[in-house]
């Protein structure tokens, strides 16, 4: 008789425990889905006004026209498109043969300990905020030349770019197959022509997506350009003189106490999206299946 | 039996693959004795390569240099006091970043409250359940999450988030919580809370990702193992989270890192007043916020050298945080990679 008590109490806490540990269980997965299904809102929410508030003044003059002083209506960002365009240009210009570069050195030679320290490095780098990179830009070509110019905001969006371009070059140039390397060091080939016709020919395509990644990155930047390529109202493809962008407008009217211009940097915001967007596609219908890469 | 076998003569190829890998640095050592590899080419493309390798490792120490040389005046002038001394005026040329300093930490490890579990949360569904067909689309709107430039985030968080904040959370807050000395003041909108809430947002995609990656390189002999036992799943995701604690504290601690240098979206929703106020409502000010808005501006040499000093003081900060996160995620992921070859 007591025994069997016994049992009992011991198979119902036993009944217990099952239950709150399959209840802890859904509990803690539906917890798990509930915050994958919140992060999605922010991401609707901001395309969601994006869209619906930057398409009312989306018009060919956008694209067409300069800023209008204050009280006037209409007018675009002409200036501003073309800006950051140019400002791009000079990052990757700069940018882009120093992380391929470097990049090229880690995978290929770079299997030793200044190697891994420059890998180091490089991640560290990218942590680095960019606003710090702008103070650096400034105090590197602003003060040296003793007035704002877009080069300055190149340089900076250069710095910025470096680091993911360095990591994806590596990481793609190292998915090439040793034999392709072998087979061209057999045929007498030296090894920089192996290296630049074969290796980085073969991982191109990867290597261009971690440029456009950068330099879509950079599109983005607004902070390291406040105080090196500073803003200007008007036309100018001058690289030594201070050049609009997108960004640094959407900041500037978005803060500023008028209602067109808060509407204008909606518009512009859409529009970096879309550059942001086509700068992508450009690049897909670029790299797409001219040489198959084989791995 | 067989197998074993099999196994085994699979393993000496495996390892006699990898030992001619590892020779074959040796193996062009000698064959360019042999040859007597003096291709000039050869020479000039890896110099090249190495000088600019050389160029991007000295870039860091010299953005520290640059830095703190033209931060020299402040440095000397106010000393250890310019980040103890809570002033900061312009007009009589006073600077202690205090204020600014107390608004970085606070904003971020608020946005880290918010974006820590929601995070994680994200990390162990893509990891441990969702199926594939759901993981792929879900992996790619949460790095679109991260790809948005902050500026967008600070104009919807100007024109959305502030006024929903100023209309109905932060009187909610204050109905509900009347003597808190958190939710004290006028709700303007623009403030601590509003930061924190921007901060989070932006760093989630961050934490989420790195965190999916570290739980995929747990190796499933752990979760079967579990299984096995009779676990149930969150009993099993319970153990993988375990196995890589150190790996998740390093992908928290770059969400941190991001989160003090964020500069755009803070700047235009933290309302910009240097003061330090235990409340959330309030506004604030942080390192990155001041250096965007009063950088150009700077009028006098002190002015901008104070400023520079700033940056210094904040790049200081985000290399540390950076160098201890990496090696935490660093050391997690090679702790599976040797385990399991």
């Amino acid at each position: 008789m007591e025994h069997r008590k016994e049992m009992e109490i011991k198979l119902k806490l036993k009944n217990i425990t099952f239950y709150r540990r399959k209840s802890t269980n859904v509990i803690m997965l539906t917890l798990s889905l509930l915050s994958a299904l919140i992060t999605l809102v922010p991401l609707i929410f901001i395309f969601y006004y994006t869209i619906s508030k930057g398409i009312a003044n989306l018009n060919l003059n956008f694209f067409t026209k300069l800023p209008t002083p204050v009280g006037e209506t209409g007018g675009g960002m002409v200036n501003a498109i073309v800006g950051t365009l140019i400002l791009i240009a000079i990052g990757g210009g700069i940018g882009i043969p120093v992380g391929v570069l470097t990049g090229t050195y880690l995978s290929e030679f770079g299997h030793n300990k200044f190697g891994a320290t420059v890998r180091f490095f490089t991640d560290v780098l990218s942590g680095v905020p960019s606003i710090v990179v702008g103070v650096v830009a400034y105090t590197l070509v602003v003060v040296p030349m003793k007035h704002f110019s877009a080069l300055a905001g190149g340089v900076a969006l250069a710095i910025l770019m470096i680091p993911t371009i360095t990591r994806t070059t590596e990481e793609m140039i190292k998915l090439v197959p040793q034999s392709f390397r072998e087979a061209g060091l057999a045929l007498g080939i030296p090894k920089w022509k192996t290296t630049l016709l074969i290796v980085l020919k073969t991982a191109w395509k990867g290597i261009a997506t971690g440029i456009l990644l950068g330099l879509s990155r950079a599109a983005g930047e607004t902070a390291p350009l406040l105080f090196t390529a500073l803003d200007n109202r008007f036309w100018s493809t001058n690289i030594f003189q201070p050049m609009a962008s997108l960004t640094v407008n959407i900041y500037q009217y978005a803060s500023a106490p008028y209602k067109d211009w808060n509407d204008q940097a909606w518009t512009a915001a859409l529009v970096l999206i879309i550059l942001i967007s086509l700068l992508s596609l450009i690049f897909r219908i670029i790299t797409r299946s001219k040489y198959k890469t084989t791995n | 039996m067989e197998n074993i076998q099999e196994r085994e003569t699979l393993k000496k190829v495996h390892d006699f693959f990898k030992k001619s890998k590892d020779k074959s640095e040796g193996n062009n050592a000698f064959l360019k004795k042999l040859l007597g590899n003096n291709n000039l080419g050869d020479i000039i493309f890896e110099r090249l390569t190495l000088f600019f390798a050389v160029l991007v490792f000295l870039l860091i120490i010299f953005m520290g240099w640059e830095m703190y040389s033209s931060s020299i005046l402040s440095i000397k002038k106010f000393g250890w006091g310019f980040i103890t001394s809570s002033t900061w005026d312009p007009y009589s040329q006073v600077f202690g970043a205090l204020p600014m300093i107390f608004g970085t930490l606070v904003s971020s490890l608020l946005g880290l409250l918010i974006a820590v579990p929601l995070g994680l949360g994200v990390a162990i569904f893509l990891a441990e359940l969702a199926p594939d067909w759901l993981e792929k689309p879900l992996s790619f709107l949460t790095e679109l999450l991260a790809g948005i430039p902050s500026v967008i985030y600070g104009l919807w968080g100007i024109f959305v988030l502030v006024p929903w904040l100023r209309n109905t959370v932060e009187p909610f807050l204050q109905d509900k919580f009347p003597n808190s000395p958190f939710f004290q003041g006028a709700p303007y909108g623009f403030g601590m809370l509003a930061a924190a809430i921007i901060l989070s947002i932006m760093i989630l995609p961050i934490i989420s990702s790195i965190s999916r990656d570290i739980l995929k390189s747990v190796p499933n002999s752990q979760r079967e193992a579990a299984y096995a036992l009779g676990a149930t799943k969150w009993e099993v995701t319970k153990i993988v989270l375990r196995n890589s604690k150190s790996g998740l504290l390093g992908a928290i601690i770059l969400g941190l890192g991001r989160a003090i240098g964020e500069t755009m979206a803070v700047t235009m929703v933290i309302g910009n007043r240097p003061q330090i106020s235990a409340s959330l409502l309030d506004p604030g000010y942080t390192m990155a916020s001041v250096l965007a808005n009063e950088f150009s501006e700077a009028t006098s040499d002190l002015y901008l050298s104070s400023l520079i000093e700033l940056a210094l003081v904040l790049f200081v900060i985000t290399i540390i945080i950076n160098i201890f996160a990496r090696l935490l995620v660093w050391s997690t992921e090679r702790k599976w990679k040797l385990s399991s070859s």
